[in-house]
């Protein structure tokens, strides 16, 4: 639904007309208005964003910068990503927001592409099911990971399952490829807690509103969240902070200011709070602000400023932003061409019937449109291609080793028609309904025994999974060293951690930073289903349609028709593009021309593989003049001596929607010509889609015709010899 | 050697030397059977976490470094602790006094840094009317 901006509600995307003008006023030191606001009327997050987050020294520099000039250093090359996210350090909220409304959507990509923090993109999966199947949620997972997503987030319908469902994402992720990050998204004491015994690594729950009256509604307040992210940290969690314009429109306290200035207000406090992170660009309230003028522009805005601000980004993608694929496809571009930290927050791995995160923008049934963007534009948006064999397996494996730490830890037992149908299930309605009393008891243990990532790993060692339980271990050892608590860290599936400290975006231009290139770049153009195009229209031609007689002269038979084929033709090629064996392609068009009373003669043009030309040169030995030109891959004209090459009397361009009857119809029309009698152009359909569909065969065995081509070769006289009717 | 926040990164790869569980077990120690390996020693110590805000302040992350060094304060404090002062800290959760009594408790278990950090919040709840009534 598309709606007029209404400032007073908040929906507006930017530059609303109650968003203040940017100021900041320091008085011996201390900060006493801010962004039009005194001291005395400041709210939580004005406070906070002050003592926590403003840098003043770096304030009074950049207010002797002009907002046109700090626009135009975003899209600077020259000038360092450093020195941008110095600069942020002193800017306030409204002044970010003014100056990052400045940029154009395509100067934001640039922006974005310039002040990732981490040098490569990412991405993060949603994996869960709508029965909660254990083996289900580590088959999807193991996919997932197969597949090169660097983070895998599950949630929960009831929330006592939550042990359960953090545990088989990561065995199923551990099983897949080691290094994987997982999540699963539950009110933060539970969370901690499963974080406490090493069954999640990271948390993005920590969610933050540009109001203070939201804020507040949402039961935190700066200070809470804050020291909410140094808990999670101290219990080795990657933090990540979510915020997003539009939610305070939707929760009714906007104070009447647009989204980017309220989310400018979000990630100045993000940053304040000391997150090394962000999951932002409206998230679950995408449809509202794509609802406004220049809402996905607003949306870009966004996660260009967290960006700016030196902040990992999960930019968004995840929630469905429209009904419209196209709409929702070119919002995507704006985060998929730049790159950003983790492209979705959020991609679901598993078909949107099992989503619980209010279903996928992207999800498994679109997996191959994502690849093949990635292969159009040569751009890493972080999933990779997988055969369907190699994914039943890692599939299989993943189910198999959450089965065998279920027997293990003495869990309600997972079948092995459960592991064999999570392998090759489409949803989890093909799966059995378990015992969920009995699940939810288990789930009770694992918090009240403290089942912890160690257990884990010793069970799957135990029960011959030595790799996955060696992957499981890394995960609690990563926790020692914390070195992914740092800013965009992701680990590798050797477990090296790969962060914005030690392998940090520094784009400066063509030729730096990151390029899809290399093997990588091989790696995701290698799509399963793309084809040898050497194996296209190169079949077996059979026995050759036409044996090749003598050199062709003039006709002088005034009722002769001349049908002169390609070099290829009923030879090296047997058959149209749509399937049509030369040898009957070219008795119809011998007996349509009998069937007027004409008299048909075949030839070869050998010279050229041009439709025109072949035609031409037909009717040039033709004895009224008169010939029918085709091509191997069916395309055909009716031609005349006395016209130009390159003119004609018909043309049949569409070959792929060409029959035997149509072959039939030229026949008799060219004969028609010939004898001089009135004649109907034969109808054709129109398909306007078999160019695209059909182009890459018309290329091959276009190349193919034009490989039979003897230069300067005398066209030669044909006889049909795998035919009803012999010429 | 001498830590270099802006070299010795990762930890793990770089400075394992300078890396300990709780009990003292060195990275190395560290295997799916290892002696004396359990759950409760598989995280960070307050000193991993001080070296690992060294490295966010070194990289220019002064924010990120405060709340590393707030971690490291709460590190060593129990689970129930840590969520009871979280609680605290929710709007109109405590009253001032309330407040100032975990500060004072923080500050006696070496968690200065957290300490401040309450505070700060104290003085501005009471001015935004975010104290318990």
């Amino acid at each position: 639904m598309l709606i007029e901006p209404l400032a007073e509600l908040g929906l507006v995307a930017f530059d609303g007309p109650n968003d203040p003008t940017p100021s900041l006023v320091i008085e011996d030191g201390r900060v006493v208005e801010l962004d039009g606001r005194r001291r005395e009327r400041w709210d939580a997050l004005d406070h906070f964003i002050v003592s926590e987050g403003l840098d003043l020294e770096v304030a009074a520099e950049a207010a002797g910068i002009a907002d046109e000039e700090i626009a135009r250093k975003l899209v600077d090359v020259a000038v360092p990503r450093a020195e941008l996210v110095r600069l942020a350090r002193g800017l306030t909220p409204a002044r970010l927001a003014r100056v990052i409304t400045m940029l154009d959507p395509v100067e934001l990509m640039f922006a974005m592409k310039k002040l990732r923090a981490r040098r490569a993109p990412a991405n993060q999966a949603h994996v869960t099911n709508l029965k909660e199947n254990p083996a289900l949620l580590a088959a999807d997972a193991a996919e997932a990971a197969a597949r090169g997503f660097a983070e895998l987030e599950t949630t929960v319908g009831v929330s006592r399952y939550a042990p359960l469902n953090a545990m088989a994402i990561l065995i199923g992720g551990q099983s897949a490829r080691s290094g994987i990050l997982t999540q699963c998204a539950v009110e933060e004491r539970l969370n901690l807690r499963l974080a406490i015994l090493g069954l999640v690594t990271y948390a993005e729950t920590l969610s933050v509103y540009g109001t203070e009256a939201v804020f507040v509604d949402g039961d935190d307040t700066p200070w809470s969240k804050a020291f909410l992210a140094s808990a999670y940290a101290s219990r080795g969690v990657k933090v990540r902070f979510t915020s997003g314009g539009g939610s305070e429109a939707l929760m009714g306290e906007s104070e009447g200011k647009s989204m980017l200035y309220l989310e400018a207000r979000c990630l100045s406090l993000v940053r304040a709070a000391g997150s090394q992170g962000v999951q932002n660009g409206s998230i679950s309230c995408i449809a509202l602000a794509l609802s406004v003028p220049g809402g996905t522009r607003e949306v870009l805005a966004e996660n260009v400023l967290a960006a700016w601000l030196d902040l990992e980004v999960a930019s968004g993608n995840d929630a469905i932003a429209s009904h419209s694929e196209i709409r929702k496809t070119a919002k995507l571009m704006g985060q998929f061409l730049p790159g950003t930290d983790f492209v979705t927050s959020g991609y679901s791995s598993m078909p949107r019937y099992d989503n619980m995160f209010g279903g996928g923008n992207y999800d498994s049934d679109d997996l191959d449109e994502w690849l093949t963007l990635q292969r159009d534009w040569q751009v890493d948006a972080g999933i990779e291609p997988l055969g369907e064999a190699e994914a039943i397996a890692v599939r299989e494996r993943g189910a198999r080793a959450v089965q065998a730490v279920f027997d293990e830890l003495g869990f309600p037992p997972i079948t092995d028609e459960e592991v064999r149908l999570a392998a090759t299930c489409l949803d989890s309605r093909d799966l059995p309904d378990r015992d969920r009393a009995a699940d939810v008891r288990a789930a009770d243990r694992v918090l009240a025994e403290e089942i912890s990532g160690l257990d884990v790993a010793r069970a799957l060692d135990k029960r011959g999974f030595s790799d996955a339980a060696q992957a499981v271990f890394d995960m609690q050892r990563q926790r020692v060293a914390a070195d992914y608590l740092q800013t965009s860290a992701i680990i590798d599936a050797d477990g090296l951690v790969v962060s914005a400290v030690n392998d940090g975006n520094h784009y400066s231009g063509p030729g730096t930073g990151y390029r899809l290139e290399g093997e990588r770049w091989q790696r995701l153009q290698q799509l399963p289903y793309a084809i040898d195009a050497r194996l296209l229209g190169a079949g077996d031609p059979g026995a050759p349609a036409v044996e090749e007689l003598e050199v062709a002269a003039a006709g002088g038979a005034a009722d002769e028709v001349v049908i002169a084929v390609g070099p290829a033709f009923g030879g090296a090629l047997g058959e149209t593009i749509n399937g049509l064996a030369h040898a009957d392609a070219l008795a119809e068009l011998v007996e349509g021309v009998r069937d007027e009373g004409a008299t048909p003669r075949l030839v070869r043009i050998r010279r050229i593989a041009d439709v025109a030309f072949i035609g031409h040169d037909g009717a040039l030995l033709s004895g009224s003049g008169v010939a029918v030109g085709i091509q191997s891959k069916g395309t055909t004209l009716i031609h005349r001596a006395d016209l130009q090459p390159l003119d004609n009397l018909e043309l049949f361009g569409m070959a792929p929607s060409l029959t035997l009857d149509s072959y039939r119809q030229i026949g008799r029309n060219a004969a028609g010509y010939a004898l001089g009698r009135p004649v109907h152009p034969v109808p054709t359909v129109l398909d306007n889609y078999a160019r695209a569909k059909l182009i890459v065969r018309t290329t091959l065995l276009h190349a193919r015709e034009a490989a039979e081509v003897v230069r300067g070769a005398p066209p030669v006289e044909l006889a049909l010899t795998r035919s009803r009717m012999a010429v | 050697m001498a830590f270099d926040p802006q070299r010795h990164y990762p930890l793990g790869t770089e400075r394992p030397d300078l890396v300990r569980t709780p009990g003292g077990l060195t990275l190395d120690q560290l295997s799916l059977h290892g002696e004396g390996v359990t759950s409760p020693e598989l995280r960070a110590t307050p000193e991993t976490l001080r070296l690992q805000a060294e490295v966010a302040a070194a990289a220019g992350r002064a924010e990120l470094a405060a709340n590393l060094r707030r971690a490291a304060e709460l590190a060593p404090l129990p689970d129930a602790t840590v969520l009871a002062v979280y609680t605290a800290l929710r709007p109109r959760r405590s009253t001032g006094e309330e407040l100032e009594g975990w500060a004072r408790q923080l500050d006696e278990w070496q968690a200065p840094l957290t300490a401040a950090f309450v505070r700060d919040a104290l003085a501005v709840y009471t001015e935004r009317g975010l104290l318990a009534v």
